[in-house]
């Protein structure tokens, strides 16, 4: 059902196609603790395309946060190359990574990361108060099925509604990228699967290239690509022929 | 419409508004003390000017024995002098009636039907005296008003040895006695001693005066020097015996004016500084600990492309909310302590009028000097938000590393339960910030001291200026020197057991090129009325053949014993001499130089005379002497400092209590912001732990030992070395106080430290008492849900 093909992309001089959004070639990323060097990444090469989804499998501490921050604009990789469209991240100021993040990113973290002072409308107006063309905070949330709880405080919400506030958060400002770090992490089956069913309802009716990081392996079946990180380098990456939607996901 | 971030501001700003207000308490504190001294002196400043200015005072002031009115022309011809008035003054006794004690008048000659050409007076009520009376007479309204005297009362005065029978017509103010104090004296008694106006013609001729003018006060043209004109002005004097004349800022009213000023500008500086540091720290650890819990939100805001920048000012906005409403509070008691004070001057000081005036700048620098403080205070802990790096903020903050407290590693735990060994640990294992906390708590305690210390220490100086060193009950002083010999009719009166005389003359002092004005006084050797004090308040013989003088005068000629101190009399046919000086002496009110009587009469070529004579009196016999007293012709004028200063004292009371409220609130702001602030925060970093503990059996008052003991231990620490600071604090504001006018001893009672700790124990207890309540919510679930 899933094929796997050698990983190869293009030198970083070579012009973009212009459907790679991502160009990542030869990412290191180093931790310095102390005496300590700590290598979460060991040289990346990878392409992310328009419109597809990918998902990160991979096991704890192989270092798919740390690529998903880099790619976010979050973190710059300690050696290598990120290309965002035809922008160079690797060498960005911080204002221009901020830039890149407040116009073209959206994120979801696996513990919600809401702002529990603020109700659901207010965390998602905190986004798109600052962005250029945003939908506005009710729009996101009826995508999410949220459309009836937008005064509740985060502490009024479910875990699951928690993570949805946080994905109509992310998908607000008409994102280009969607980056979801475990965004069913700590949810149940059920309620993950609706976060999940959100999820790829944004990345096809919006058509914003989405990754997703899990621990989850059943996930990876409503993926375009799957992408193995092993000990801070990509193992293997497999497309799906046939994506599965959330619902028919084994958990 | 609101921002979503704004919202969460204020969210959070409500969430914690307990704190907020105390760490608001704590500026408001320094606000209103800056406010209140600042305006207050601003209005002194601006009501001193315009009264001087709309009342002509003068700027150069001479006394002299007596001169023909044709002198005041030459005087008018010193370059730089504009008007000049000369006036007939003299001291006289008074006979009011239903008050027994000796009362006595500085009465001032004042032109027919007009207010004085210079120092022009402020009729109060009444009229002025028309011309041609000779019977009338116009009293300070303080004066008239201590005696419920109003225009058309009649009193009797001995003019010139005469008793004379005088109409009250009106009622008024100087502003050449804006401070109306005896000669000598500390503290006006406006009993005892009154400014009053005559015409002149009427005292000329008693005094023989007539044509004649014993006292010239002058204004200076602009851009005149003015000890160029007193220069010659004495010159011109000398032949007449002229004391020696003085500028505008020696006059004694305008001086005790000037350094009030001079301690309103101390108030404004060391209160604030101590207020607004406790607010900078409470800032930064309240501010600080926020950061520390929104590590998360922080990172999320900037993930969502919220800029360093937007963060910043984010949490800034919070500091400033704060500070807002700290500086708006302040100014609000500012202006009410302000008006209180300007209130209270009125009452001490004569002044027709008092301008409260409070100057935008003053406004704006309380809210710039709050908002520099704020900013600094949490400079640290915004920037630690501002550089936090998205990534990083998504990670839980290390676990701090604890280690065994030094007790441990000394193997004194067995003496500690687990619960005192929490504390013992935390309190070492923030070694900076329990010490700032402590100082917090000191400094509280320290501020309190300095609003109790007044009351105790104007006590001990009427002590040892009233009982151990005057020890006279009366004071009587002569019209002018007079033999020895007129002890004896002095001691043969009825109810006078003890009469000393002793000789003053009024004199320049040089040492190197120092001088400085005051009197010399000639006093018995064995004198029983008159005695010197040292440091240690024992008796000092006054030597045969040298001074004793003043510590602080000593300290200002900056001349030391074995010196030889220049001696320039301003009287007589002022003669200089030279005299080493011995020693010195502790003395609270004034400075003197001190000789033998029979030294200084040898230095003056003169015979056995003294000034005046001090009297020791039967109690039983008081008002029998005051009234004999009176009618003696050469007795100018009697004093009774004692009874004046205590009387004046408990007019004094109410503004003790005023300032001694407002100390307390404001000690107990600090106290109770420290101590608060520091609790919660102990239990927002805690509550985890705490509640844990709870899940595992202990009891809430268990759990807050742990978290009060801590608080409780600190704050027994820090009330030793707040009575510490305080008395630092005292002792500057003293030396900052100090003039030769009066210098306010250290004395601090026991009530002092009993207070001060009193209220930091009580404020203490209330915050205690308020996170009691807070532990009762600790939530236990959610320690057992949450990640971390
Ligand atoms: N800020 C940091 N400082 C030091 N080491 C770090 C830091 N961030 C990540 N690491 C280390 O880098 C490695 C990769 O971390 P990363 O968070 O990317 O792993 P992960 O694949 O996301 O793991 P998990 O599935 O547990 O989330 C780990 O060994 C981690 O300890
Ligand atoms: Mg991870």
């Amino acid at each position: 059902m899933s094929e796997t093909r050698s990983n190869s992309t293009p030198s970083p001089h070579e012009p973009l196609n212009e459907n790679v959004v991502f160009h990542i070639h030869g990412v290191t990323k180093t931790y310095q603790m102390g005496e300590v060097q700590v290598k979460a990444l060991r040289g990346i090469d990878l392409d992310l395309y328009r419109g597809e989804l990918t998902v990160l499998l991979g096991a704890s501490g192989s270092g798919k946060s740390t690529l998903l921050n880099i790619l976010g604009g979050l973190d710059t990789p300690t050696d290598g190359h990120v290309i965002y469209a035809d922008q160079d991240l690797t060498h960005a100021s911080e204002s221009e990574l901020t830039e890149y993040r407040r116009y073209h990113v959206g994120f979801v973290f696996q513990f919600y990361n809401l702002i529990p002072s603020l109700t659901a409308r207010e965390n998602v107006a905190v986004v798109t108060e600052i962005a250029k063309n945003p939908m506005t905070p009710e729009e996101a949330l009826s995508l999410v099925g949220l459309g009836e709880r937008l005064d509740h405080f985060p502490a009024q919400l479910s875990g699951g509604e928690q993570q949805r506030v946080a994905i109509a958060r992310a998908i607000a400002k008409n994102p280009d990228v969607l980056l979801c770090d475990e965004p069913t992490g700590a949810l149940d089956s059920k309620t993950g699967i609706m976060v999940l069913e959100a999820l790829q309802q944004v990345n096809q009716k919006l058509g914003t290239t989405t990754a997703i990081i899990t621990h989850n392996a059943g996930i990876a079946q409503m993926a375009n690509r799957v992408i193995h990180i092993t000990d801070g380098k990509i193992s293997e990456i497999t497309t799906n022929d046939t994506r599965l939607s959330p619902h028919e996901l084994s958990w | 419409m609101m921002r979503a971030l704004d919202k969460k501001l204020w969210r959070e700003l409500w969430a914690m508004r307990m704190q907020a207000l105390a760490i608001a308490l704590v500026i408001v504190g320094g606000v209103s003390i800056f406010v209140m001294s600042m305006s207050t002196m601003d209005s002194l400043t601006e009501t001193r000017a315009s009264y001087y200015r709309e009342h002509h005072f003068a700027d150069v002031f001479a006394s002299l024995k007596r001169a023909p009115i044709s002198v005041a022309r030459r005087i008018q011809e010193i370059p730089g002098v504009n008007k000049v008035e000369t006036r007939v003054v003299t001291y006289i006794n008074l006979d009011i009636p239903d008050f027994n004690e000796p009362v006595s008048g500085h009465l001032i000659s004042l032109p027919d039907n007009s207010r004085g050409l210079l120092n022009q007076i402020f009729l109060n009520s009444g009229r002025l005296i028309e011309s041609g009376r000779d019977d009338e007479i116009i009293l300070s309204k303080e004066f008239a008003q201590a005696h419920k005297l109003q225009a058309g009362d009649k009193i009797k005065a001995t003019i010139n040895g005469r008793l004379k029978s005088l109409t009250v017509v009106g009622t008024g103010l100087s502003p050449e006695y804006i401070y109306q104090i005896a000669p000598g004296a500390m503290f006006p008694d406006f009993e005892r001693y009154g400014v009053m106006w005559m015409a002149r013609n009427p005292l000329a001729s008693a005094y023989d005066m007539e044509g004649a003018f014993n006292n010239v006060t002058l204004t200076l043209s602009k851009g005149a020097h003015s000890q160029d004109v007193i220069d010659q002005l004495d010159d011109i004097l000398k032949p007449y015996g002229g004391t020696g004349a003085y500028d505008r800022k020696d006059q004694l009213s305008n001086r005790f004016l000037s350094e009030e000023l001079e301690q309103q500008k101390t108030t404004a500086t060391v209160f604030p500084i101590i207020f607004f540091g406790v607010a900078a720290f409470l800032l930064n650890v309240v501010v600080s600990r926020l950061i520390s819990l929104e590590r998360e939100q922080i990172a999320v805001l900037k993930a969502f492309g919220y800029s360093n920048l937007a963060v910043g000012v984010h949490y800034s906005k919070l500091v400033l909310m704060i500070v807002l409403i700290g500086v708006l509070l302040g100014l609000a008691v500012g202006v009410w302590m302000g008006k209180g004070v300007s209130k209270i001057y009125m009452n001490s000081y004569s002044l027709p009028f008092i301008l409260y005036e409070l100057k935008p700048q003053i406004i704006v620098s309380a809210a710039l000097i709050s908002i520099v403080v704020a900013v600094s205070g949490t400079l640290f802990a915004v920037q630690k938000a501002v550089r936090l790096p998205p990534a990083q903020g998504m990670r839980p903050e290390q676990p701090t590393a604890f280690r065994p407290t030094i007790v441990e590693r000394l193997g004194l735990q067995k003496r500690f339960s687990q619960p005192s060994r929490m504390i013992l640990r935390h309190i070492e294992r923030r070694p900076f910030k329990s010490f700032l906390t402590m100082l917090g708590i000191s400094l509280a305690c320290g501020t309190m001291m300095v609003g109790g210390f007044q009351k105790g220490a104007i006590d001990h100086m009427i002590d040892v200026q009233y009982n151990l060193s005057q020890r006279e009950d009366l004071m009587a002083i002569f019209t002018e020197p007079t033999s020895n010999k007129s002890l004896y009719s002095l001691q043969g009166l009825q109810g006078i057991e003890l009469a000393e005389g002793f000789r003053m003359v009024n004199a320049r002092l040089q040492f190197e090129h120092r001088t400085y004005r005051t009197s010399v006084q000639g006093i018995e050797p064995d004198s029983q009325l008159m005695r010197l004090l040292d440091t240690d308040l024992n008796t000092i013989q006054v030597p045969k053949d040298g001074v004793i003088m003043t510590d602080y005068l000593a300290e200002l000629l900056q001349i030391q014993p074995g010196d030889l101190l220049t001696i320039e009399v301003l009287e007589g046919n002022r003669p200089t001499f030279q005299v080493p000086v011995i020693g010195t002496a502790k003395q609270y009110l004034g400075v003197n130089v001190y000789l033998q009587r029979s030294t200084l009469n040898r230095l003056l070529k003169e015979g056995d005379a003294i000034s005046g004579a001090l009297l020791k009196v039967d109690e039983l016999h008081q008002n029998q002497v005051y009234r004999k007293l009176k009618e003696l012709p050469r007795i100018a004028g009697v004093v009774e400092q004692k009874s004046s200063i205590e009387g004046f004292y408990e007019t004094m009371n109410e503004t003790i209590l005023f300032f001694t409220f407002i100390n307390t609130l404001l000690g107990g702001s600090i106290a109770f912001g420290v101590v608060y602030n520091s609790m919660r925060i102990a239990l927002s970093e805690r509550s985890r732990e705490l509640a844990s503990l709870r899940i595992l059996g202990f009891q809430r008052n268990e759990v807050a030992y742990i978290l009060l003991g801590e608080l409780a231990l600190l704050t027994l620490v820090a009330i030793p070395i707040g009575f510490l600071i305080g008395n630092a604090l005292c002792q500057y504001l003293i030396f900052e106080f100090a003039t030769d006018l009066y210098r306010i001893p250290l004395v601090l009672g026991t009530h002092v430290y009993a207070f001060a700790a009193l209220v930091v124990i009580v404020s203490s207890i209330i915050s205690a008492m308020m996170i009691w309540r807070n532990l009762a919510n600790l939530d236990m679930v959610a320690v057992l849900k949450a990640k971390e």
